[in-house]
């Protein structure tokens, strides 16, 4: 009884990205090394944060850590590893999310995530912008389900989490 | 020890019949929505139950008619609302075999079972003097609770440890979904003090004996208090005769409205129990620095009641009486072994707790391999099938049972056996549609 409706929110890119996990650690991520608070990262130094984010509806959650070198909006994000345990739609776009942003600068990923945001809680009212999101845009069907916005959601603001205080 | 005697009688009751079921349809308006495109389906009466016309109309005749504040004025309206208030109390304990002023209202179960979590706590904190001392909990005395107990019975328990010092334990779960009794003998000892257990599971759906840990109690003076949430709306229960000290239920899991909960407590305890929320309705003689409390049930109802819920909640027990819990019962083991065998028919489902052959509420609790919950519960949404996806608010039991999440398929006297297959049709679909093969 498929319904097109089913199909538009989880389109072939989801399903496929909710079973290959690009970039996903099978078990936990290994402990980040200790820099102690007093130390002045070197100038160009690759620097690691990391942010895990719960979806207390349903316990899905997501682990994002990225490696950040430079500063400000031209700091590139070199690294980006991920685990989580979720829906469909929460795994696939943490993968998606892994190919999307690696080596973009933040201020280019931060261009994406807001792009993204405003998509998903449009309720359907905004046409995904396939330039800038690229693959994500394939999540425009989750707006329709405000339910579900929070699972397509987990990865990034775990992302953004981890990024923004070290790319400041 | 024996198995409790009732399971032979029930299971001798006649389900209710198809036309039956077809005929109390009629009566629950909300079984006419239809969602995206198809007639709603709704399986999750576990979490919320619908109300017939009858609930929705006691409480509408009740705010045209006789809305009032009960136990306070002295005008007609008054004394008429309150009687009706008071009436619906004593149709409510006839229901669960208790005294009338044995029913406390309160909001919900979990209210319930924090009044006593707190007035335990408050009685160990010294108040409530001589009567209150044998509710006195302190380091070296222990609260046990089960692993498959729904968050509210086990959240206020955990505080209520930490509030006194107490140490909370608890009966293992087995990897069949059930108690672990012999544990259950170990656990439950000379220090345990209170024993807080689930009658139905809300996420395996079998029925636990009561009689087997009562008994255990018993032997060691502990007091126990049933959560029958899961019981109360689908099996007769008679409070008397399980000799529980303490129960509690939901009326909105019983065709009720939301709002309205009962605490059942033998007089005896409820008498010796100093109260949780105070306030106006609850005291006789008051000064500027001490109150003398109302008997029970009244001590522990301070405030303005939630009067209309009450009364709709009795209109509620009399629509499940008229029907006759014995056939409910009877015709809820028939769904539920139709969900079984036709879950255990379905590649890749793994239904959490035992099989068939185990006396059980109408619902099942299942893992599709390789599709999350979540997933699979927007599958049937789309098709107009209300199911609950998650922990169902029971993490220990899940993680116990290696699962993070499950989804919920659970009936009630509405539900038609069309239903659960166009269910089970639906759930066939979904693990293809995800694009996996087992
Ligand atoms: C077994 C069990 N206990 C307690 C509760 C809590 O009920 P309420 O949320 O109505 O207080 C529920 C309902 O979710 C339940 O199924």
């Amino acid at each position: 009884m498929t319904s097109t409706a089913l199909q538009q929110l989880y389109q072939q890119i989801i399903l496929d990205h909710a079973k290959s996990r690009h970039g996903a650690s099978a078990g936990e991520l290994p402990p980040l090394p200790i820099v102690p608070a007093s130390a002045v990262p070197a100038f160009n130094e690759l620097r690691l944060a990391e942010s895990h984010q719960v979806n207390t509806t349903c316990g899905d959650d997501v682990t994002v850590r990225v490696g950040v070198r430079g500063a400000g909006d031209d700091a590139v994000i070199e690294e980006f590893a991920w685990r989580g345990d979720g829906c469909s739609i929460s795994m696939a776009s943490a993968s998606v999310l892994h190919d999307t942003v690696r080596g973009v600068s933040v201020g280019q990923a931060r261009a994406m995530l807001d792009t993204y945001r405003e998509m998903l809680r449009s309720r359907g009212t905004i046409e995904p912008d396939e330039e800038i999101l690229g693959d994500a845009a394939a999540f425009s069907g989750v707006s329709r389900y405000p339910a579900r916005v929070k699972c397509a959601m987990l990865a990034w603001v775990a992302f953004e989490a981890a990024v923004m205080p070290v790319a400041g | 020890m024996t198995l409790s005697a009732p399971s032979s009688t029930r299971a001798t009751a006649r389900p209710l019949t198809d036309e039956e079921v077809a005929r109390i349809r009629n009566d629950f308006p909300i079984l006419e929505t239809r969602v995206n495109g198809h007639p709603l389906n709704y399986l999750d009466s576990g979490a919320t139950s619908q109300n017939p016309v009858s609930v929705m109309e006691a409480e509408q005749e009740f705010y045209e008619q006789r809305n009032a504040a009960v136990h306070r004025g002295a005008h007609t309206l008054a004394f008429g609302a309150t009687e009706t208030f008071e009436a619906a109390r004593a149709t409510v304990a006839a229901f669960i075999g208790a005294r009338t002023d044995e029913v406390v209202w309160t909001s919900n179960a979990t209210e319930a079972i924090n009044l006593v979590a707190y007035s335990l706590s408050n009685a160990s904190l010294g108040l409530g003097g001589e009567a209150a001392k044998r509710f006195r909990l302190g380091a070296g005395d222990e609260i046990v609770v089960t692993e498959m107990e729904h968050h509210a019975n086990l959240i206020p328990w955990q505080q209520l440890a930490l509030r006194t010092g107490a140490t909370l334990r608890f009966i293992p779960v087995q990897d069949d979904g059930t108690l672990d009794l012999a544990a259950a003998g170990t656990v439950i000892g000379a220090r345990t003090r209170l024993l807080a257990f689930t009658h139905a599971s809300n996420v395996v759906g079998t029925i636990n004996p009561v009689a087997e840990l009562v008994a255990l109690a018993r032997t060691v003076g502990a007091l126990v208090l049933l959560d029958a949430c899961q019981s109360v709306p689908h099996l007769p229960v008679d409070v008397a005769a399980l000799d529980v000290d303490f129960a509690v239920f939901s009326g909105h899991k019983m065709l009720g409205p939301t709002g309205i909960g009962v605490l059942y407590g033998k007089t005896e305890l409820l008498a010796g129990l100093p109260p949780f929320l105070t306030g106006g309705s609850m005291i006789t003689t008051v000064d500027m620095h001490t109150a003398e409390f109302l008997a029970p049930p009244q001590r522990f109802e301070a405030g303005t009641q939630r009067i209309s819920q009450a009364i709709a909640l009795a209109a509620a027990v009399d629509y499940l009486t008229e029907t006759g819990m014995e056939r409910i019962m009877a015709r809820e083991a028939e769904l539920g072994n139709r969900l079984l065998v036709g879950l255990g028919d379905i590649p890749g489902v793994r239904v959490l707790g035992p099989g068939l052959g185990v006396e059980r509420i109408g619902l099942a609790s299942f893992d599709l391999v390789g599709v999350h919950a979540h997933d699979v519960g927007q599958y049937l949404d789309e098709a107009g099938i209300a199911v609950r996806v998650g922990h169902h608010c029971a993490q220990p039991l899940h993680r116990r049972l290696g699962v993070t999440a499950s989804t919920r398929a659970s009936t009630y006297l509405y539900t038609t056996t069309d239903e659960v297959d166009q269910f089970l049709a639906t759930l066939r679909e979904v693990a293809p549609f995800f694009g996996v093969r087992s």
